[in-house]
This record gives structure tokens, sequence and C-alpha cells, in this order.
């Protein structure tokens, strides 16, 4: 099978045999990241632009990393260092950007849609790297791979997610991601930053996070922006984290062999307790670690699979 | 427009086809008189002189007469659009007075309401005076300009309705800006009374809707746009029809997109206050799924609803509750349309797209051909009280011709609008002004 996409815009237009090629082809380029010398020539002579409109370190870096270990040329532009300040378009910066003939542009922008935009004017490939509060593609992904490494499966997992739903593109991406997978998809928030609908996206809701601790096999817990404090969605980070926060006593509610997931970066002592991102249930690292195996799957299936048709 | 035909009058300083024109076979459709049927019409000059039978009125002209053939089209009244943005002054590389004034024709209409969210607002004469000099200039389709609520529609203090009555206005609003302030509200209604003013609500809780850019519903709940609630729009029209009743002003709510509102008005309509209503194309054809591909022509406000708000308009036009169909033509350039979604200016162009959308209606049997008309015409002159929009002996011969089986794919870049921000692009619609007639002139013809 192939790769057929341009672009890889967000989890919700992917098919679940393509979802599975993507993790197929992550597993065989994880071995590359363990050898002494983390290099191979696939991608020699390609360009890769990292686009980035948002303040990012794990994601920039794991993208980077990866198109590094396959040989790729390289090039970063961030909000705050380039002509972007100096209040050129998306488009224009696109279509500069463009005329020097990059193979891949990997755009994170804080608003929705901006790389669905940016693909329709450009012949590169785009991947999503975090879209508003849209999709975060790649970060699911990686998430699946995380999941099916330590469960052997993600189909008929119950994966709960918790925190702040409605802004957050992980949580997104995961309900596409996990719904077409197989999973069962429990979610839990405050009702203020629960989105209306979301059980017609095929998740189950609930506000307290113990009504679906118990039942979880993964636990995702969510970021929680601490400028949302002053949003009136809740009162104090002091009262998120008593009640919607992961600590030891309400983990001790869980399987014995649940595992607990965060996209990062943490809040230590908001979302989740020090000790239960640090614990033994934390598979927190290893998502880390699993990004940068899916981002080089995805520039190989994207940049290479074309030499083929 | 001068030919040596015309003649230029004496009172108007317009120039005036001295010839008759005599419109024959046509369907005439005229809601006012009830009147759906084969009939001829003729035309004095600027006015109408009589309508009857076929045949019946080639003797009644006393000079030769220029045949216009309407066999197998519609006559009616010239269209008036409602609700208008023409951009001038300010942003004239949008639309100016003319450009939007040639849509307008090219679109069927013969007169349009031009809404005061100018640069400056139109909240006082001298803005006022510049559109309609801008407009005879055009000498294309009347213009009747919207003067603003409150002074630089900022929401706090009443603009001068005498001076902007004086000047021209028809009605006052703060269209794109909410008004926010009851006690502002309610004097507005009251006030607006002295001078036989309808009030034009744009009718949104500001606080509500926030910095959303799409409906709320499953689309964004999928999308992660954020969200204006239909409840955001439900509250001021609540607030707006009990301060119609209070004050006993005339009220008239723009562009209503949510059930809720339909509702509302429905209810206090049969309670006997004086409200009316206008829906544009755009909410009675479209539902938020489409926006699925993030294209900011569909960014609009108040946004694309759900589907069952869209059910519960097209019932609203059919019972009546919705009396106009307004486009809420708003034109935007490249610059704030080429963007990222959040960042896009709201609004759409409608002028030339809205006959087509209406008679979809008709196809749908939402509307009979009278119904539709209606709201194009009778209804919009009576909520701005002005006597046109019927076809009788004496009027201004303001007279559209339609070919309601003409089908066309929309091509924006056909548009007379300076602007290209239609959704429609690419669809395939069936009906068009063919010939559109004001004061008896021919300001356009396909």
């Amino acid at each position: 099978m192939q790769f057929r996409k341009k672009d890889l815009l967000g989890i919700k237009q992917l098919e679940p045999d393509e979802i599975e090629l993507i993790l197929e082809t992550a597993e065989t380029f994880k071995e590359i990241s363990t050898r002494p010398i983390k290099k191979v020539p696939t991608l020699r002579g390609r360009t890769v632009v990292h686009l980035f409109y948002e303040p990012s370190t794990r994601t920039r870096t794991s993208f980077e990393i990866a198109a590094k270990r396959l040989s790729a040329d390289t090039f970063n532009i961030s909000a705050s260092t380039s002509s972007i300040v100096k209040g050129e378009t998306l488009l224009d910066t696109a279509r500069n950007l463009e005329a020097m003939n990059p193979d891949v542009i990997v755009l994170r922008h804080s608003a929705a849609g901006a790389p669905h935009l940016l693909a329709r004017h450009v012949q590169a490939s785009v991947i999503n790297a975090g879209d508003g509060m849209h999709e975060h593609p790649t970060q699911a992904l990686l998430d699946l791979l995380t999941i099916r490494d330590k469960k052997g499966t993600v189909s008929g997992q119950t994966v709960a997610i918790i925190g702040d739903i409605a802004h957050s593109r992980v949580a997104r991406s995961n309900i596409w991601a996990l719904n077409k997978m197989g999973a069962r998809v429990l979610v839990a928030g405050p009702a203020t930053m629960m989105p209306h609908y979301l059980d017609r996206l095929g998740v189950e809701t609930f506000y307290n996070p113990e009504d679906v601790i118990p039942e979880a096999d993964v636990i995702m817990m969510l970021r929680i922006q601490l400028e949302r404090q002053g949003q009136m969605l809740l009162p104090s980070l002091r009262e998120y984290s008593r009640v919607f926060g992961l600590d030891e006593k309400k983990l001790a509610k869980a399987k014995a062999d649940v595992l607990i997931m965060h996209p990062g970066p943490i809040n230590r002592g908001v979302e989740i307790s020090p000790s239960v991102a640090d614990g033994p249930y934390s598979v927190i690292l290893d998502q880390v670690n699993n990004g940068v195996a899916v981002r080089m799957a995805l520039l190989y299936l994207l940049k290479v699979g074309e030499k083929d048709e | 427009m001068a030919s040596p035909c015309a003649w230029l009058c004496s009172t108007c300083s317009k120039w005036v086809k001295k010839m008759s024109k005599l419109i024959r076979g046509g369907r005439v459709i005229d809601p006012a008189s009830g009147l759906d049927d084969l009939h001829d019409i003729l035309i004095d000059g600027d006015r109408i002189r009589a309508i009857g039978p076929p045949g019946s009125l080639e003797e009644k002209s006393d000079t030769s007469f220029e045949v216009i053939e309407a066999n197998d089209l519609w006559v009616v009244p010239g269209l008036i659009d409602l609700h208008t943005h023409l951009r001038e002054p300010g942003e004239e590389y949008k639309e100016t007075v003319l450009t939007g004034s040639q849509a307008a024709a090219a679109g069927g209409f013969t007169a349009v309401c031009c809404m005061p969210n100018t640069k400056p607002v139109n909240d006082n004469s001298a803005v006022t005076d510049l559109i309609l000099r801008r407009a005879a200039e055009a000498d294309l389709v009347r213009v009747f300009p919207v003067g603003a609520v409150s002074q630089g529609q900022k929401g706090e203090m009443l603009a001068e309705y005498a001076e902007l009555k004086e000047a021209g206005v028809v009605a006052v609003s703060d269209d794109g800006q909410a008004v926010m302030n009851s006690q502002l509200m309610r004097r507005a209604l009251e006030y607006a009374q002295v001078f036989d003013l309808p009030v034009i609500s744009h009718a949104e809780d500001r606080d509500l809707a926030g910095d959303g850019v799409m409906h709320e519903g499953v689309v964004s709940t999928r999308l992660g746009l954020r969200e204006i609630p239909g409840a955001a729009e439900d509250i001021m029209v609540f607030r707006d029809c009990s301060l119609a009743s209070l004050t006993g002003g005339r009220l008239h709510i723009a562009h209503v997109s949510s059930g809720g509102a339909v509702e509302l008005v429905r209810i206090f309509k049969a309670r006997g206050v004086r409200v009316t209503a206008e829906a544009t194309p755009h909410h009675f054809t479209l539902t938020d799924e489409t926006l699925e591909n993030f294209d900011t022509n569909l960014k609009v406000n108040p946004p694309i609803r759900s589907a069952s708000d869209l059910a519960a308009i097209q019932q609203g036009l059919a019972d009546g509750t919705i009396d106009a169909i307004a486009t809420d033509h708003a034109p935007h350039s490249t610059i704030e349309k080429d963007v990222e979604f959040d960042y896009a200016a709201f609004g759409m162009i409608g002028l030339e797209t809205a006959l087509p959308l209406t008679l979809r209606l008709v196809d749908q049997g939402i509307l009979s051909p009278l119904e539709a008309i209606a709201k194009l015409t009778s209804n919009p002159a009576r909520i701005i009280g002005i006597d046109l929009g019927r076809l009788a002996p004496g009027l201004p011969a303001d007279v559209t011709i339609i070919d309601p089986k003409r089908e066309f794919t929309v091509d924006v870049n056909q548009f007379r609008s300076k602007s290209r921000n239609s959704p429609f692009h690419g669809w395939d619609l069936r009906g068009k002004a063919v010939m559109v007639l004001r004061d008896g002139i021919v300001i356009f013809a396909d």
C-alpha cells in the first residue's frame, strides 16, 4: 500500500488503513534512533521547512530530529524572528517559501484551518503540526503508537481524555484517531471546557474524572492553559487541580495496568501531580520518543512514496 | 443616458426617455395588488401609465412606443434591498456607490438601502449627502441611506435623527455593532418615532458572541473554531421586541439567522408589536456544514447556522414571520479574505445572487412566486415607508423583467461588484434579471 495524500492536514481525513500504514512505517524507523550513527540517506537533497507561528519546543525539535535523521535539509522559521512580525501574511510567506522549492512545509499556527489554506497554495507537502484548537495529527499518531507498543493493540482499549477538551487540538485529533482504530473514548472535564455535541463525534462525555478513571485502560491528561483563569472558564487553578487534576488518590481507583499519557508540556501540580507524572504508570517520555519515529514515517511516506507513482 | 429620444427633465435635471415603452406578453407579478397574470405594462417617460390585459394598451399610447417583448418572462416591481454595504465613503477599494449600484442593477434591484458603517460613519448629513450625490452621479439604482442609531456607532449617544431624516435616511441602524446598552436602544426606539424612522436591529449579544467566528454546533466542535451561539441572537431579539412593545417603536430585525429569533418574532408579531424581519439568501440556503473547508467567504455575522435553523428560517419566510429577503451584501477584498479563517473579515456579497437563490425557494415549493416577489419588493418598501415596490399607474416605472428559466453558472469574475467574496462561485442557478428599468430608463439588460 502507498500513502497517496499530498499533505497531512488532520486525522479526520485519514482512513484506518492509512493510519495503520503510518504506524507500521514508524515501527520500522524506531531502530534508526537507537543506532550510534542515527542517520539514513532516505531524504538526502530534500528540503523541509518548519514554519512555526506559535512557540514550541517539543514538537519542533521532534520534527527537526526526524528530518535530520533522514538526511533532509531543514530550516526553521518562527514568528518572532521573521518577516511575519513585519506584517507579512501567511500566503505571502508561503509564496516566498514556495519560490525556493521546499519539499515539505511543517506548519504550526494558532488559527484553525491555516494548514488547509497553505496547502491550497503551495506545491510542497504540508504537515499540520497543530492548528489552533482544530487538530494536531502527529500527536495523535504518536499516541496511537505508544498505546500499541504498550498494549499490543488500540482496538478495544478504553481511553479517557481528561481536562480542557474544548480548547484542545490534541483531544480532537485523538478522538478521531481512537475512534477510527476501534477504541472506546470517554472524556471528562469541567462543563465550561466541554464543547457541545461531543457525543455526535462518537465519545461518551462526563464531568467528573472519577467517573471515567476506573474504566480506563489509558488516561490522557490534557494541559490546562494557565490564562484560561481570566476567561470565566474556571474559578481558580486550585479548584481545577483539586477536582480535575490527576493525583495519587484518584489514580488509586484506576486499573492496575493503566497507562498515563500527557502531550506536554505539563503543568506539574495543576492537571497532573509530580508523583503521577514521574510514576510507574506514566509513559509520557515514551510518547516523546515515538514522536520522532512517527514524524520520520510521515516524511518518508509523503516524499518517498510519491516517487513510486 | 442622453439620446435623440430623451429630454432633460427641467425639475429633476435627469435625462428621461421620451419614448413610451410597452412591456408586452409577460407574466406580471405585483404582490401589492395581488396580480399574477399575463398583462401588458405601458410606460410613459418615467412613470407607469397603464397596466392591462394583453393587447389592451396599444391604443392608449399617444406617442410611438418601443415594444419590449416579455413572453415567458416575469415582469415584477423593481427589487428593493433593505441591507447593502456600499463601503463609500472610506473603503472604496472594496466597493463604491457606483460599483455597488451596478451590481444591484445586474441583480435585478432598482433600490438599495445602504448601511451606515462607512468610514466615517453615516451619523450626519454630510455623509448622507455624499452618498446621495454619488448615487445621483451613478444614476442607476435608487440609494436610500440608513443612518446610525448612535453617534459614531459607538453605542453611547443618539445620533441626530432630525438632521439625518432631512438629509434623506429611511431608517437608523448600528448594523455590525449591536447596541448593547438597553437604555440607549429604548431611547432610539422612542426618538425615532418622532421622525417615523424604523430602527433596524443587528441583534447580537456581543459578550456572548465574544470573539467567535462561526455558529456554535457540532461543526464548530469538529473544527475547533470559536463559536457564536444562537442564543446571542435570541437574547437580543427578545430584548428589542420587548423594547418595541414598551415604546411602541417600529423595530426591524436584520438578517435573522437563528430558529429562536424566528420564533420570537412570530410571538411578538402575534402580540401586535410593530416588528418586522428580514432573512438573507445565505441564511436560507446554506448550513454550517459548508464551513468544513474553512472557506472564509462563508464567514459572516450572524453566522451561517445549523440545518434546524435553516428550516426555521424557511418556515418563517413561508408563514410570513419573515417579511423581507435582504442581501447583507458585504464586499471585502482579498486583503480581508485571503487569510486564516480566524483573521478574515465577516461578510459576503449577495446582490448578484439574491434573486436566483430566492427563486430556489419557489422551486422547492416554500414560497409562491407572489410571496417570493413580495419579500423583495412591496414588503421592503413598506418597512422603510416608501411608495415603491409595486406596479400601478402614476408610480415611477421601476420594473424588473426576470427570465425564471435562465440557467447560469455563478462566476464571481463576471460580477459588477468590485469584490469577489461569494461562496456561490461555481453554483448552477436558475432565474435571472434580464432587463431592469428605473424611472423608465433601462439600467441593466442582459
